[in-house]
């Protein structure tokens, strides 16, 4: 009896105190949330800044994009993370429940390129893509091939009936769900592009836009199309088991298993670090973080963190983080974003 | 009669034999079903393991350093540019290396966790500086990788990460005695890292136990409580009936409504801290709950009623029968129940996703409000992570969380077998 006392003593004190501090106390690590792609060159910077700076190593949580920017948007005060990372840019939208919220200065640095890459298994032969032949393979809906400007149900079965250069193999593409960011960035940069090219598809977008969408943005469901997960690394390891089937996911995981695997052509541009950074490799996107201006001089050690994450030898084309994968922008748009990052010049939109 | 009794024993003797065949076909049936489950046990376990034990050593490269005045002196201890110790002695071993990015091949053989390794060295023993020591430095995860036969040699250079250069170098360090393979400590001290070589399952292992703690501390009371007070007081009506029913549902509803309960009540109402192993605590407590308190029910109903009249009998009341007989008699069982209970709380991750524990934390948490993730959540962080090194370090530390349960589990055994008593 006396232990239950006893335990129910300790409850109460750890439960009590716990509160007690929380509610009083401010915070001292910065707390920075967001996409799962820049997850791994945030917790990089972070893991740097602190080892060499005097500040608590920042707290990333990796929630996705969307999920990021609504904690964010959520409002300002040390319950509030200070900065979100991003693999596309803040929707207007999401700009506008910021604002009304109260989180009104943000500011933005682009922090470089993320390719996304299509990819098979070393045993099996390099192919070469365009984006009307992954739309035309992806899409639940095609136009006719008999010709013609009416849509129908998806008849490709083998990558050989998109086009006859093709290797005679079924169609099996292991890819993102759709909660993904990445997925969010396939349909936009590839299918949307490779649909596009039909010149009546085209014309929907100035008249229906929906219905645009939903032809072009539209992945098949029969079984072609298999939603692999969130797990990049089990795409990879999927491939090798199945050189049949390709798979579509970030570039760094591409680059850390070149013996096993190997980038299709996309346009007739291989997915190399240089053709991404160059720009000629067309499936490439943008990565940002956002940072709450409010949360700037109150929480410990941000602009110290912005410093870090900015200088050359983070984000530069011999930095640490282009070892981890990352593609460096071009050198005059890392200084103007070092700029804003120092200047804290927030966004407009 | 006896033609009677006679046709019965041959009705009897004819299907013997199909009926012990019968029995037969089920036993096998049985125990095929056990096999089954073993096998796949065995695959599972082999699997992680074959994948996991290479994790537990690791490569270290022997360097000679030597800690210059002109770099170091007492009022720059923290700031001095370690990196350089490091990089001089690898010119040293390889004076022929020379131009810039030959030099950058080489240094990166190095973990870059080395400079942080001599910063910590001299400011516990300053006296170190303007000699030369032999240190103990990681390697790479490539390099690592490499010795540990990942990366395969007889692949085109362009195929792997490590360069046919970079691979001449490894072999003279491995000729020379310079690159040994040691016990991995930095796995059982270091928190979370981006570099594989320098990760450590120690900030996760401290998480799941604050959040353990928490839970424990605040299940175990609550479940017996609530469990005397349904078996032993509480009247049986529509009420009662109502909230067993109600316990017994909570048992089956999905983890992640705990985590969106969490997050509505103990983060947006009550303001508690994110990822902090006290809400990630009170969340899987609620988890539990049920289980202890179904538990705790079915061991004090297993306490025969001769036990408590005979207390009573003798002029005890309610309450003294129920604290000197019957919790003694039905602690093992509780116990067993809690254990469990515990046991499917620190393999849990879901719920702690709603409320931030799913995230990259370096430091090792000090207390229960300091933000922390737990084992599961690190073994899928790992899961995810593009280096190959982080492969065979999410098998390592799923058997580390394996070894826990098992612990657990053998506990409850060992509690049920040494103390439960049978009538």
């Amino acid at each position: 009896m006396l232990k239950k006392t006893c335990i129910f003593a300790v409850a109460t004190l750890l439960v009590g105190t716990a509160a007690g501090s929380s509610m009083a106390a401010g915070r001292d690590y910065i707390s920075i949330v967001g996409s799962s792609t820049v997850y791994p060159f945030a917790t990089t910077v972070a893991e740097q800044f602190g080892k060499t700076s005097k500040f608590k190593t920042p707290k990333i949580e990796s929630t996705g994009s969307g999920g990021g920017m609504k904690l964010f948007c959520a409002g300002v005060g040390v319950d509030t993370p200070d900065i979100t990372n991003a693999s596309r840019r803040i929707k207007k939208s999401e700009f506008e429940s910021c604002q009304k919220n109260g989180v009104k200065d943000i500011v933005e640095i682009k922090v470089g390129y993320d390719g996304i890459v299509v990819a098979n298994a070393k045993s099996a032969p390099q192919l070469k893509l365009t984006r009307k032949e992954l739309f035309l393979a992806l899409a639940k809906q095609v136009p006719d091939p008999q010709g013609g400007e009416q849509l129908v149900a998806n008849p490709y079965k083998t990558w050989k009936e998109v086009n006859s250069e093709l290797p005679d193999t079924a169609i099996e593409v292991l890819g993102p769900p759709p909660t993904s960011g990445t997925r969010d960035a396939f349909v936009e940069l590839v299918m949307e592009k490779g649909c596009s090219e039909y010149g009546f598809i085209k014309s929907l977008k100035k008249s229906d836009k929906s219905e645009f969408k939903a032809v072009c943005h539209t992945v098949r469901e029969d079984g072609a199309y298999i939603e692999a997960g969130e797990n990049d690394n089990l795409i990879v390891q999927k491939l090798e088991a199945n050189p049949a089937s390709l798979g579509i996911f970030g570039f760094s995981f591409l680059d850390q298993n070149t013996d096993k695997i190997q980038g299709s052509l996309v346009e007739g541009e291989a997915p190399t670090f240089e053709n991404i950074a160059d720009g000629k490799y067309p499936v490439s996107r943008p990565l940002y973080f956002y940072v709450k201006k409010a949360h700037v001089g109150v929480i410990p050690g941000m602009e110290e963190y912005l410093a870090e994450f900015t200088a050359d030898r983070a984000w530069g084309e011999d930095g640490y983080l282009a070892e981890k994968g990352l593609i460096p922008a071009p050198a005059e748009e890392r200084k103007s974003f070092a700029e804003a990052a120092k200047e804290l010049a927030p966004l407009n939109m | 009669m006896k033609t009677e009794n006679t046709s019965t024993m041959q009705v009897v003797n004819s299907g013997l034999a199909k009926r012990y065949a019968k029995e037969k076909r089920f036993r096998m049936l049985g125990i095929g079903a056990v096999v089954i489950s073993l096998l796949f046990l065995v695959i599972l376990f082999s699997s992680i393991v074959g994948n996991g034990y290479t994790a537990f050593r690791q490569s270290v490269i022997v360097l000679d350093i030597h800690f210059d005045k002109q770099i170091l002196d007492v009022s720059n201890l923290r700031s001095a540019n370690y990196a350089k110790l490091v990089k001089d002695a690898m010119s040293g071993l390889f004076p022929d290396v020379t131009g810039r990015s030959d030099k950058r091949m080489l240094h990166r053989l190095v973990s870059s966790g080395a400079a942080f390794q001599l910063q910590k060295m001299i400011i516990k023993d300053p006296s170190l500086i303007g000699r030369t020591v032999e240190v103990r430095v990681p390697a790479d995860d490539e390099v690592d990788m490499f010795i540990k036969g990942y990366i395969p040699r007889n692949v085109p250079e362009s195929e792997r990460r490590i360069s046919d250069q970079q691979m001449a170098w490894i072999d003279r360090l491995v000729d020379s005695d310079r690159l040994e393979r040691r016990f991995n400590t930095t796995f059982f001290t270091a928190g979370d890292s981006r570099e594989p070589e320098l990760s450590g399952i120690k900030g996760a292992v401290t998480g799941s136990f604050f959040t353990l703690l928490v839970t424990l501390v605040l299940s175990f009371p609550i479940g017996v409580a609530a469990a005397v007070y349904l078996e032993e007081f509480a009247p049986v009506n529509r009420w009662t009936d109502f909230v067993e029913v109600n316990i017994n549902n909570l048992a089956a509803v999905p983890s992640i409504v705990f985590g969106l309960l969490g997050l509505a009540v103990f983060l947006n109402f009550f303001g508690f801290p994110r990822s902090a192993p006290l809400v990630g605590g009170m969340v899987l407590t609620l988890m539990t709950l049920p289980t202890i308190i179904i538990a705790s029910r079915a061991s004090l109903k297993s306490v025969p009623p001769s036990i408590r009249e005979a207390a009573l009998g003798i002029g005890a009341s309610k309450l003294q029968t129920i604290t000197h007989h019957v919790l003694p008699l039905a602690m093992p069982g509780m116990m067993t129940g809690t254990i469990i209970g515990m046991a499917q709380a620190l393999g849990e991750t879901a719920p702690l996703l709603m409320i931030g524990m799913v995230a990259f934390i370096v430091d090792i948490p000090g207390g229960i409000t300091d933000p922390a993730t737990v084992l599961p959540v690190q073994i899928y962080l790992w899961a995810d992570s593009p280096e190959r090194a982080f492969v065979e370090r999410t098998s390592a530390a799923i058997m580390i969380l394996l070894a826990f349960l098992i612990l657990m589990n053998g506990t409850a055994v060992l509690l049920r077998r040494k103390f439960e008593r049978r009538w």
